[in-house]
């Protein structure tokens, strides 16, 4: 993997070039991680996947925790194991009686390995994966049952045990182009001893892990340290002096504020070298993008995307940076808060115009909201592909508009205009209430 | 009329032919997908153009619910409101009469069902059926007709069967787009040869577009069925499509074409994709089977379809009843054999070496099933090299 910053805007905010040898072009950054459930997006199939732009979409995060199988350790905490798994968004199936239910939930590593890693096995030879436990839709961490084996995650298939010899076998076997060192995150809440508990747990699995690195696949050192600014200038010291090729900043999206999350933020970036790349978890919404982007991280995964589409939700936001903030702005009927609008509102029924008036993304190409507002109601798989197509591609074009503005070097006011027209359309409601 | 039909090939009994509708010109014998309320669970339609997808079929009861017939009429008609530009089928609603008969009540004015949206009572007519079916525009629409369960004896086959002729003529009468729509007439009878034979006639003589063969795939027993199938498409016109509804499997879909038979609809391999099983050669493959967990081999190695070519047995098995992305590759596998299944009858109907293949990679033991080898005899085709002594 290779990095390189191209450009700054008010200091910290960078533009930069992202290299992995599966992809055959660079990736601009800020970037956005595309979200997967076992290495392929939830709804949009992988031949589809081609229709978003590229190679802005080239980048996919993956858990290995969704492919665990017998390696690692179940603690069932009172559920029956043989329950089948769920997924969220479809109809739940439980109790499958018959006799042939397996409690893993994929190959074996050593499948994956046989079949030739992640990318052979999910079909997407030029696409770059990131591998990270942590997936901020299905796989949470539960650190109440973190100890000092292993890191514990809430998944659909129950409360999983993690410990990094079983992390680092699944990465061996997955060949992730980049891949993170198994982290202990903790809530903003948690008290101070358990928030250095989790420095030091984290920064000594990342010396095993590391230690179990395989050849090829660029390690990410995690970075924790929760709401406490002390402990997070301290891991990431400790993590900037190990021998990585980027780093993981784990902990956010667990409960921080948003006015506290700059100065956490900025007591990481401010310890770690300029030179590797910064990736991070749990900023999901347009504003905590802008956030972790002003405290220069380069590399962002999202649950935003999944949890609009399964709300039936589309992105309109405006992507033109010229547009100019309507201060007559009155909110329509239907609650539109001009960012996204609910496709199942019945106003779309007949509404024969795409979701996105000028949106070159498959979905506004070739489909109306009335279509999309007849599939929501009839409860068909159809809508959830077309709107994570098209919230996918028009997020990726928020992150373009980002990179535009730190090679302007206007990123400062890029982020002010865009907090500020957010707050002005819930301003202008109250004032025409 | 709004369609030609012209045979390309036979080989005895069964013909590789070309069908053009308004919307597409499609060779059969063909599969339709079932896409019951304006869309293939989980394809989208460019998915469904890339597998060879030449028609749809979409459901008359459904819509007209959900999102309703006017609102489609409105928006443009059901190619439109979808953006599907090549054929659509629409079945008259007749069959959930039968699938909800507890909600139903058949009288000679038409069927009320009790709408499972809001508990209204919804009185289906052959007038309104073909209305509605008009307002969504299909290429093909059907004839209601008083669908009976096979499984059924006694006077309310015979009942059925005389009301179905009547309700073709209302139909007939109430179909406002014959130049755009072509009205498939379904000949019902039960498993009786006589009653059967009085309904063809009957349906012959109105000289329809098309006919339809209903009533069947229903839980008859396999002998009864194909020699239902084989009496009608002895009796049908030679020259016009021969449709056998809710068919189905795809060594059924095999035996109705050696006997003339042209197009088939069934949820059958996208239904059963959702609960993991995929379409094989030799049958069918249960991917939740634990036996698949560390499988690395493709679903069938022989097949050509995106998923073949990138999965392994292995990984569909993890993502199978579990995930939407499971059951939307199995469902663009299973599809994409059925319509490669047509494909290959066309043309090993035309090139003159029909059935013999299908039937020894099915059965490599020669263990054809009786009522297999005996709707062959009727057809006049022999498969002695596939059956052992």
């Amino acid at each position: 993997m290779k990095f390189a910053v191209k450009a700054l805007s008010s200091g910290k905010a960078r533009a930069g070039v992202v290299h992995l040898g599966s992809c055959p072009s660079s990736i601009e950054t800020p970037c956005l991680l595309l979200s997967t459930r076992k290495g392929l997006p939830i709804f949009i199939s992988p031949d589809l996947l081609s229709s978003l732009p590229s190679p802005d979409s080239n980048l996919l995060q993956f858990s290995p925790l969704h492919l665990e199988g017998a390696s690692s350790t179940l603690v069932s905490s009172g559920r029956e194991v043989s329950k089948r798994c769920v997924n969220i968004g479809q109809e739940a199936r439980w109790g499958d009686t018959t006799p042939n239910f397996d409690s893993s939930e994929g190959p074996s590593p050593k499948t994956i390995s046989s079949i030739g890693g992640l990318h052979q096995m999910v079909g997407l030879h030029e696409y770059g994966f990131a591998a990270v436990a942590r997936d901020s839709i299905q796989c949470l961490p539960e650190c109440g049952s973190t100890n000092k084996t292993g890191a514990s995650f809430e998944t659909p298939c129950g409360r999983r045990l993690i410990k990094p010899v079983e992390y680092m076998e699944m990465i061996t076997s997955m060949k992730p182009n980049l891949w993170a060192t198994l982290a202990d995150e903790v809530p903003a809440w948690a008290n101070n001893k358990r928030n250095k508990t989790s420095v030091d747990r984290t920064v000594k699995w990342l010396d095993e892990c590391i230690a179990r690195s395989p050849a090829g696949g660029a390690v990410f050192g995690s970075i924790v340290g929760g709401s406490n600014i002390e402990e997070r200038k301290r891991c990431a010291q400790e993590v900037a002096v190990r021998n990585v090729s980027g780093y993981w900043i784990g902990g956010f999206g667990l409960g921080e504020s948003m006015e506290e999350r700059p100065s956490l933020l900025n007591a990481v970036t401010d310890n770690l070298p300029k030179d590797w790349p910064r990736m991070i978890c749990g900023l999901g919404l347009p504003e905590e993008v802008l956030q972790g982007v002003a405290a220069g991280v380069d590399l962002f995964d999202s649950a935003y995307i999944y949890h609009l589409t399964i709300g039936g939700f589309a992105l309109t936001f405006p992507l033109d940076r010229t547009e100019k903030i309507d201060y007559n702005y009155q909110l329509s009927d239907q609650g539109s808060d001009r960012t996204k609008i609910n496709l199942r509102a019945t106003v779309y029924r007949k509404d024969a115009t795409p979701i996105v008036e000028d949106c070159c993304c498959y979905t506004c190409q070739n489909h109306t909201k009335a279509y999309i507002n007849h599939l929501l109601n009839v409860h068909e798989m159809l809508a959830q592909i077309l709107l994570e197509i098209h919230n996918t591609h028009h997020y990726l074009g928020f992150f373009r508009s980002i990179r535009e503005a730190i090679k302007e070097g206007c990123f400062e006011q890029f982020q002010k205009k865009f907090v500020q027209s957010r707050r002005e359309h819930l301003a202008a409601d109250v004032v025409s209430v | 009329m709004a369609l030609r039909f012209e045979v390309l090939g036979r080989f005895n009994r069964a013909r590789a032919a070309q069908l053009t509708l308004p919307h597409f010109a499609c060779q059969t014998p063909l599969f339709m997908p079932v896409g019951t309320q304006g869309t293939i669970k989980g394809l989208t339609t460019d998915q469904l153009e890339e597998i060879g997808c030449q028609i749809i079929l979409g459901n008359t009861y459904h819509l007209a619910l959900r999102p309703t017939s006017e609102l489609i009429d409105e928006l443009g008609g059901l190619h439109k409101f979808m953006n599907w530009p090549r054929a659509l089928l629409t079945d008259s609603g007749g069959f959930q009469m039968v699938s909800l008969l507890h909600l139903a009540d058949i009288t000679e004015k038409g069927v009320t069902f009790q709408s499972p949206v809001d508990g209204k009572p919804m009185l289906l007519t052959p007038e309104e059926s073909i209305q509605i079916q008009n307002r969504i525009g299909a290429d093909i629409i059907m004839a209601l007709d008083d669908v009976v369960r096979t499984t059924i004896t006694g006077p309310r086959i015979e009942e059925a069967m005389y009301r179905t002729l009547r309700w073709v003529d209302r139909c007939i009468a109430a179909h406002k787009r014959p130049h755009e729509q072509n009205l498939f007439g379904i000949v019902q009878g039960g498993l009786d040869p006589v009653l059967r034979d009085i309904c063809v006639r009957g349906l012959v003589d109105r000289n329809l577009p098309g006919y339809a063969i209903g009533g069947l795939a229903g839980g008859e027993d396999k002998d009864s069925f194909w020699r239902v199938v084989a009496q009608c498409t002895a009796a049908l016109p030679e020259d016009k499509p021969r449709y056998v509804m809710g068919v189905g499997y795809p060594l059924d879909i095999v035996v109705c074409s050696a006997l003339g038979a042209d197009m088939y609809d069934c949820v059958y391999p996208t239904r059963t994709a959702r609960f993991g099983t995929a379409l094989v050669p030799e049958g069918v493959l249960k991917l939740k089977h634990n036996a698949m967990v560390n499988d690395t081999r493709p679903i069938d190695p022989t097949c050509a379809c995106m998923v073949c070519k990138n999965y392994t047995r292995a990984y569909i098995h993890c993502l199978v009843t579990k995930d939407a992305m499971g059951s939307q590759l199995l469902s663009y596998h299973n599809l994409y054999y059925m319509l490669q299944l047509s494909r290959n009858l066309h043309s090993s109907i035309v090139e003159g070496r029909f059935v013999c293949d299908f039937l020894q990679k099915m059965f490599p033991k020669g263990d054809v099933p009786e009522w297999v080898c005996n709707a062959m005899d009727v057809a006049g085709i022999d498969i002695s090299s596939c059956c052992s002594s």
